[in-house]
């Protein structure tokens, strides 16, 4: 069912270029002296969070950040590798905000905003700035000044980077910057707090219930708006890049509460993973895709092919992005990098014991630049590499394969950031984004920076200035009483149903059925199997669970049934959105809809919209509302990388 | 890569609060392939724990790439186990021998009390850089990033320093259960950058002071380096005790200006 309501994204009039000034300067403005009266609710301290809550503390707001992380230096953000893209054309290679701006629309296959994109684009040199002066060691040139590199598909050299760490030395930046805000008492830090419930009065989100994962005490919090900075749900997958610990609870809570989820199918599956090396495989490991700029991707042409790599001649190589890409080559966008080493593997071309994966090759930058420039380049993903697989990079090819990576889908936004709920905020990876259908490599650092350091700390005065005078919700209303028991009705759910298997047990079965029926390729059958199939094991998680232990203390197995009982929803809405979308764009690839080529092939004429579907109850399926996009600066063509 | 597998016999500590004695718990496991990292084998004992009706064993993990810091256990008395360089969660079963008896311990030192099992608090560490271990610059107030030009060796070995996972292995290895290889490094990494020289002798003596109100005392075993992930060098502390010093100079003239 598809609902006309139309969804007001408030981007503001007025030309392209002059959007953000503009709206900065018509909305509404908290008064400094003002700001300490209102109390905001982070909700998450990886790069958005942090950054949100250190500004928002720096502004004068009264702030109080929650992480269910024991220390928010370790949120997700922390294992970003490759780097942060930023305009600053400071290679002189004709980079430009709108060349940012442009090349992101384009690269999410035009199912992004294009006034949230131009901001983006806009601020991300700020983000350089302001992250240089919090003392992030970038890597520099030998004139001191800052080096860049290009990165996944971009043709300009924009991508700042600290070794092959970038996003350890952003959140270290960003959560240095937060606890100076704490030590000074202005940011009130929660850790081992997981929020369970976001918690509603007359339609606005006005706090939270949380669980502590140590005492294992349930808590309310109450404040004037709640910021979501609760990172993406690619664990959906089971197997995927992200920490073990990321998960879509807060965002689904939300989406419960009335918050539309927006384009949930969106997700991006990353061509260079190490592949799985058995069943008892519990996450997958990045490789950065920056390798993809020194090492060339091949298989054997000969499905037979017992020879090890070096022993295979030039000719009975099938280099298959160079061949069917010579423009583009090995960094072509990571949608297209992924899809075709699926195409070579299906095809019995694999590489390796389990035959599931793909060469990348540095054997040819090593002759031409020297051992020395590749291991100063790379040594720190060649030494994970080996310690991994047992296998030297530096003498055998690394063997790769795309894993689920990172999320587009997220919680619907208006150009303030704000969700369907009023009151309550989207930032970073938790939101639908502004990388449309694909995001491109090193964009989520500079979008989770950017809103955090740059536009929720302004935005966020629009919904708060008309409620000067008020206090936060007492924690004695009822509404928060009701929330604390929901949440521990669940739980007790969870202790109750005394079955035989395990969350992980439904977790790893959940993620196979998401993997083949809602990975690189989707299609009608596949995805009408993938619902019936997720609500019946849906149906044996509530009847057949089990969670042994207590629940005043940690205990990781009660954590984790929370966990996938909100994945077994998402994944199946995954589905229904894939199934509603019958066109191919950026990182969703429905095999009824490509091109001769094999490529996505988009359909403007009904899908130039984002899906923001509208949770109703657990007997209804969520309901569709769309939000129309417009094309006027970045005119809709097929993207072709040939 | 290789088809073996292993069968071992594991010493686990078991503790069920903080206020509780614990004590450790003997548990064989089979079949584990030695491509199997060391915690995909601690997650194939929870799985049969389970299965046995048995309360499976906290342990901490997060990214299990070597990043984040959050894994950590003693493997046979050392510091995230005999390998150089690499956290338990990148630790990876090839290293054991078939038939091998390990033992598993959370960390021990005074300033990281154990929660449960095999996890422990080390909030004393974000402690210390509250206290000082950033640079004030309040968002938006930055110049141009390439308006300070840094030497790339400067950058390089910041980075060096700015690397550590907080993890907290150097604490645990030592025998004093001293502060100093953490609290040198973020000092390093800011100290030595020309955005951290208008706060270096404030930072410096703050973060110190706080370090000291934790942890024990260095005496100078080196057991922290040599235990360390990302072998992070004995030098900073070396750096920091001589920053210490002057900032108390440095810090006292500036007192007595007021
Ligand atoms: C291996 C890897 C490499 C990457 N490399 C790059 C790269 O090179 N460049 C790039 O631009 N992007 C990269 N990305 C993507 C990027 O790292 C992430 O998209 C981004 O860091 C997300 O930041 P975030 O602040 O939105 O969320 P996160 O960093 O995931 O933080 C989420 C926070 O929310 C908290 N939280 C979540 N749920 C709850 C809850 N219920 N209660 C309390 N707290 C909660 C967590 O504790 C955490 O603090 C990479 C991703 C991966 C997986
Ligand atoms: S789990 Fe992150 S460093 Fe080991």
């Amino acid at each position: 069912m598809t609902e006309t309501a139309t969804l007001d994204s408030k981007v503001p009039e007025g030309p392209m270029a002059e959007k953000w000034d503009n709206h900065k300067f018509k909305i509404k403005l908290v008064n400094p002296a003002n700001k300490r009266k209102f109390r905001i609710l982070v909700v998450g301290t990886g790069l958005a969070g942090s950054s949100a809550a250190a500004t928002l503390a720096e502004l004068g707001y009264d702030v109080e950040a929650f992480t269910f992380h024991d220390t928010p230096r370790r949120a997700h953000s922390i294992a970003a590798q490759g780097g942060i893209n930023a305009a600053k054309n400071y290679q002189n290679d004709g980079d430009s905000v709108h060349r940012l701006f442009y090349d992101t629309v384009k690269g999410g296959d035009y199912r992004s905003r294009e006034a949230n994109v131009h901001r983006l684009a806009q601020v991300s040199v700020d983000i350089i700035d302001q992250m240089a002066a919090q003392g992030v060691p970038f890597a520099r040139e030998y004139g001191g000044l800052l080096d860049n590199r290009s990165f996944g598909g971009a043709q300009v050299s924009r991508t700042f980077y600290a070794r092959g760490q970038t996003g350890q030395q952003l959140l270290l930046g960003a959560y240095q910057q937060m606890m100076r805000q704490v030590g000074l008492g202005k940011v009130k830090l929660h850790t081992r707090m997981d929020m369970q419930e976001l918690v509603m009065k007359d339609g606005e989100a006005v706090g939270i219930v949380c669980r502590n994962l140590v005492t294992g005490e349930i808590s309310s919090h109450s404040g004037h708006a709640v910021v979501l900075a609760t990172g993406g749900y690619g664990n959906v997958f089971y197997l995927s890049t992200n920490a073990m610990s990321c998960n879509v609870t807060a965002a689904w809570r939300a989406h419960r509460k009335g918050a539309f989820f927006a384009n949930p199918s969106y997700t991006q599956i990353h061509p260079t993973c190490i592949p799985a090396a058995d069943e008892f495989q519990s996450k997958l490991t990045l490789m950065s895709e920056s390798l993809r700029n020194d090492g060339r991707i091949w298989v054997p042409r000969d499905p037979d092919e017992k020879r090890i790599a070096a022993d295979i001649p030039e000719a009975e190589r099938y280099y298959f992005l160079e061949e069917k890409y010579p423009a583009f080559g090995n960094l072509v966008p990571r949608d297209v990098a992924s899809r075709n080493a699926k195409t070579v593997v299906d095809q019995g071309l694999g590489v390796g014991p389990l035959k599931n994966g793909v060469y990348l090759d540095f054997a040819e930058s090593i002759s031409r630049d020297g051992l020395d420039k590749v291991w100063e380049r790379y040594s720190n993903l060649f030494e994970m590499y080996e310690r991994i697989t047992g296998e030297d990079p530096r003498e055998t090819p690394m063997r790769i394969y795309p894993a689920t990576h990172y999320t587009m889908g997220g919680l619907w936004v208006d150009y303030n950031l704000m969700t369907t709920i009023p009151g309550l905020y989207a930032a970073g990876e938790a939101n639908f984004s502004d990388h449309g259908a694909n995001r491109l490599g090193a964009s989520a650092l500079m979008q989770g920076l950017a809103d955090g350091y740059f536009v929720l700390p302004y935005t966020i005065g629009d919904s708060l200035a008309p409620k000067l005078g008020t206090a936060p919700v007492s924690l004695d209303d009822e509404v928060f009483i009701e929330a604390e028991t929901e949440v521990r009705d669940r739980i007790s759910k969870f202790l109750s149903i005394k079955g035989t298997k395990s969350p992980d047990y439904f977790h790893r079965e959940l993620g196979k059925l998401v993997w083949n029926y809602i990975g690189m390729e989707r299609d009608q059958n596949g995805l009408e199997k993938a619902i019936s199939e997720i609500r019946a094991l849906q149906e044996e998680f509530w009847t057949d669970l089990r969670v042994l232990g207590g629940t005043d203390t940690i205990n990781s197995s009660l954590e984790k049934a929370g966990r996938v009982a909100d994945f077994f929803e998402l994944g199946e809405l995954m589905a229904r959105d894939a199934l509603n979308r019958a066109e191919s764009c950026g990182g969703h690839f429905r095999s009824e809809s490509q091109t001769p080529e094999g490529e996505a092939l988009r359909n403007d004429e009904d899908f130039a919209h984002v899906s923001a579907w509208q949770w109703i109850d657990e007997n209804t399926p969520q309901v569709e509302h769309r939000e129309q996009l417009d094309f006027v600066e970045v005119p809709l063509t097929q993207r072709s990388y040939k | 890569m290789s088809a073996n597998t292993l069968s071992l016999t594991l010493q686990i500590w078991r503790q069920e609060g903080p206020n509780t004695t614990g004590a450790f718990e003997t548990h064989n496991v089979s079949g584990i392939p030695d491509d199997a990292s060391f915690l995909e084998m601690l997650d194939v004992l929870n799985e049969n724990l389970i299965e046995a009706g048995k309360i499976p064993i906290e342990f901490p993990h997060d990214c299990r790439e070597g990043i984040c810091g959050t894994c950590g256990v003693m493997i046979n008395g050392r510091a995230h186990g005999q390998e150089k360089g690499t956290a338990v969660c990148q630790l990876h079963m090839r290293k054991f021998n078939d038939g091998d008896t390990i033992a598993i311990e959370p960390w021990r030192a005074t300033a990281f009390p154990v929660i449960k099992d095999l996890v422990v608090d080390r909030s004393a560490l974000d402690h210390i850089v509250a206290s000082g271990g950033f640079v004030s610059a309040p968002t938006g107030t930055a110049a141009d990033a390439n308006d300070t030009p840094i030497p790339k060796e400067v950058a390089d070995s910041a980075m060096d320093a700015a690397a550590c996972i907080g993890c907290g292995a150097c604490v645990a290895a030592c025998p004093n259960s001293a502060g100093q290889l953490f609290t040198s490094a973020k000092l390093w990494h800011l100290n030595s950058l020309p955005q951290g020289q208008p706060e270096r002798f404030r930072r410096t003596e703050a973060m110190v002071d706080t370090m000291e109100s934790f942890f024990g005392s260095c005496t100078n075993h080196g057991e922290c380096s040599e235990a360390c992930p990302k072998e992070i060098s004995l030098d900073f502390i070396a750096y920091m005790n001589r920053d210490y010093v002057k900032s108390k100079v440095f810090n006292r003239k500036l007192a007595s200006q007021k």
